[in-house]
């Protein structure tokens, strides 16, 4: 008897969760990235900013399609492609069909491989991956497959404005090129070299390194060579706990030229960087955050402060990723058939709230917007990062930054 | 030449720091024969115990404060969890200490979130405190070797020179003797639990600064520390000195100067082969030092594990 009880209460239990889920967001989108171990805050704070976007740009805007939802769910991949792929199988067998990474282009290729794969075999429940910081250039040439956008501008696109700023620099004749060891990194130190003997072959790179990702404890032996190497400036594609450790190390242990990053800002490291990284540190990213380049951006802002007291928007592609997305689902009709989804979003021109507009190239799916030299500092900022006073302001616009690059991407389309 | 120099002193600050991470650690071994996995969340509590104590009164009272609290939780650890499992067997032991380490890291996101926290150096020590050759020396850090240094001499002055080392030394080896002498062991056992994780908490207050402050800093420094108390012989405060030493040393240098792989294989005769591109060992032929830094120590200890299995100054054969 006690048995029989217990099993229906089981089965009832399961129901009603059941019928929970089924009532929950119509369009559900899977966050696949770290959300613990080394990376963590990296990962959480990615996730934090696309719910917010999913909710105020259109579950607040009255959804899509006439009302339907997005909802955002988290996947812990703890940075391992092994990881990703099983979470990925367990978003696909959830009935998601927008996969969402961007931390670790390793990761990445591992992802954008195993849905092509999977879209072949399964033509009934396709899955989209919407890239939105993963850059290794490959993803958009080589690698590049129907299924995968690229929202971020790539290692590339980044490092074409950070040697035009380096260039104009006529001070600068050293540079020191250090990075993680994976294809990200790999991919950043073959730019910078490529870019730089193009547009100043007088530069001397005086050290090309790469460092192990997540596990070096102590930069300073790193920050040695540097220094001793007489460099002008430094370039590194580091992010996470290894940016801030290297940009701390190095400018503790005398180095005090510019330090040119894709990622030195929020998630801690601006805070952690204060004072010590005013005057250093330089970012190349998409979005402008100071001065606010619209009042749509500083509401959109203004709204998130309000809801992450402690957060900060530091991935501005992030809104436009499910701005488009939104748009891309309207324009098709249906958010079931991801293909007819994937040919709206390619070509797309969209208006972003960040200003300028953000163009998906057709033949590669590799976003083309307005790329920004930003500095670190706390003069002129509106928007703080990290509770801290310091913040980034841009420096210099590029617009529609590499529209014609050229690309080695042979996509086949369904 | 002049970077010879400045690579010793960096590699001297890591080894102190290992050092004192690893000399609780060591101690706590000696003592219960239990390894505890979670002795990095310690350091990791330490640092974030002082960056929320350095916001209120400052740094130096983070400094005093922290470890100390640091040790408290350690003794209380001890009494009411350890003590318990004991009964057991050192599975249960050990497998508590893991869950414990897992515990700590998910309680300290818990309450302070994933970021990294904005914990910086005292502006009192933020200042070169001298040169060579165009690389500074931060005065923090000769205040981290100095820290390091007194502990060191202090531990070994109690373990050595006074009447409670010596029974904190008797009750390690003979606990049945010292407690028929009318000794209270596992009060003894309480105290060094404590001191040793204090130890741990003090590496933490002091690396915070420097390494970061985030919730992978227990992870990312964990297996390290037991790798330096296996090399350095289990129980034993000198090998802890000179393994943690060795380490710093070894990953310093490694880091520093770029030696090829292949110029070493080249240097005893094995000339490269003519097409690196489809060799089978092409990984082995284009490997650099900086690279393989960090897994020298593990290499190191495996090699010491084979010819000497008690570590470089240990005692016991177990």
């Amino acid at each position: 008897m006690k048995k029989i009880v217990k099993l229906g209460a089981v089965s009832a239990l399961s129901l009603i969760v059941g019928a929970a889920s089924a009532f929950a967001a119509d369009i559900k989108i899977a966050f696949i990235d770290p959300l613990s171990g080394p990376f963590a805050s990296t990962g959480t704070n990615g996730l934090h900013q696309f719910e917010f976007a999913a909710d105020y740009m259109v579950n607040q805007q009255g959804g899509v399609l006439g009302g339907q939802t997005f909802e955002v769910v988290g996947f812990d991949n703890k940075i391992s492609p092994k990881e990703s792929l099983i979470q990925l199988q367990v978003a696909i067998d959830q009935g998601i069909r927008f996969i969402t990474q961007g931390n670790s282009s390793g990761v990445a290729n591992a992802l954008t491989e195993a849905i092509d794969k999977h879209n072949r075999r399964n033509p009934d429940d396709r899955v989209l991956f919407l890239n939105y910081a993963a850059v290794d250039p490959a993803l958009t040439n080589d690698k590049c497959n129907f299924w995968h956008f690229r929202f971020d501008a790539n290692a590339d696109i980044k490092m074409d404005a950070i040697t035009d700023s380096i260039a104009s620099n006529q001070e600068i004749e050293r540079i020191y090129i250090i990075g993680q060891d994976y294809s990200f990194g790999k991919a950043v130190s073959a730019a910078a070299n490529r870019f730089l003997s193009e547009k100043r072959p007088d530069i001397e790179v005086v050290g090309d390194e790469l460092h192990p990702i997540g596990k070096v404890k102590d930069f300073t032996p790193y920050s040695r060579k540097i220094v001793a190497s007489g460099a002008d400036a430094v370039i590194t594609g580091n992010w996470g706990a290894d940016m801030l450790g290297l940009g701390k190390s190095i400018i503790e242990n005398g180095f005090d030229g510019p330090i040119y990053t894709y990622y030195a800002a929020g998630s801690g490291i601006t805070a952690a960087f204060g004072e010590t990284g005013k005057g250093a540190i330089r970012l190349v990213s998409e979005g402008q955050i100071n001065p606010p380049p619209t009042d749509e951006a500083a509401a959109y802002y203004q709204a998130f402060k309000a809801k992450y007291p402690d957060g900060n928007i530091d991935q501005s592609r992030i809104s436009n990723t499910i701005g488009m997305l939104a748009q891309a689902i309207e324009a098709a009709g249906t958010a079931d058939d991801v293909v007819k989804v994937a040919y709206e979003l390619a070509g797309m021109e969209y208006e972003s709230i960040w200003g300028g507009k953000v163009f998906m190239r057709e033949e590669d799916h590799q976003a083309i917007q307005d790329i920004h030299i930003q500095e670190h500092t706390d003069e002129g900022i509106t928007f703080t990062y990290d509770g801290s006073d310091y913040g980034v302001r841009s420096m210099k616009r590029i617009e529609m930054a590499s529209m014609d690059s050229p690309t080695t991407c042979q996509m086949k389309r369904p | 030449m002049e970077l010879i120099l400045v690579n010793l002193i960096d590699g001297l600050v890591t080894g102190l720091l290992l050092f004192m991470l690893s000399a609780g650690l060591t101690l706590i071994f000696s003592m219960m024969g239990v390894l505890n996995f979670a002795h990095a969340s310690f350091y990791m509590l330490g640092a974030y115990f002082a960056y929320q104590i350095s916001i209120a009164l400052g740094f130096w009272m983070g400094l005093l404060i922290a470890p100390l609290i640091v040790g408290i939780m350690g003794a209380g650890v001890e009494r009411y969890g350890l003590r318990r499992v004991h009964q057991y067997g050192h599975v249960p032991e050990l497998i508590f200490t893991f869950g414990l380490a897992l515990l700590i890291e998910e309680l300290v996101q818990f309450i302070w979130g994933k970021n990294q926290m904005p914990y910086s150096v005292p502006d009192v020590l933020n200042f070169t405190a001298f040169a060579i050759a165009g690389n500074s020396i931060p005065a923090y850090k000769i205040f981290m070797i100095f820290i390091s240094i007194a502990i060191f001499i202090g531990l070994l002055y109690i373990l050595t020179r006074t009447r409670v080392g010596m029974i904190i030394q008797a009750a390690l080896s003979y606990p049945r003797t010292v407690e028929a002498l009318g000794h209270n062991v596992p009060l003894i056992f309480m105290g060094v639990f404590g001191v040793g994780t204090a130890l741990a908490g003090v590496a933490g207050v002091i690396a915070g600064p420097v390494l970061g402050t985030f919730p992978g800093m227990a992870f990312v420094l964990g297996s390290i520390v037991f790798v330096t108390i296996v090399i350095g012989g289990l129980g034993s405060l000198w090998g802890a000195l000179v393994a943690s030493l060795l380490i710093g040393w070894i990953t310093t240098f490694a880091k520093s100067y770029n030696i090829a792989m292949s110029d070493i294989l080249n240097g005893i005769g094995i000339p490269s082969p003519a097409d690196l591109d489809t060799s089978a060992f092409r990984d082995l032929w284009t490997v650099t030092s900086p690279q393989i830094a960090d897994i020298l120590p593990y290499i190191l200890m495996v090699m010491i594990l084979i010819f000497r299995p008690q570590g470089l100054f240990g005692k016991r054969q177990s």
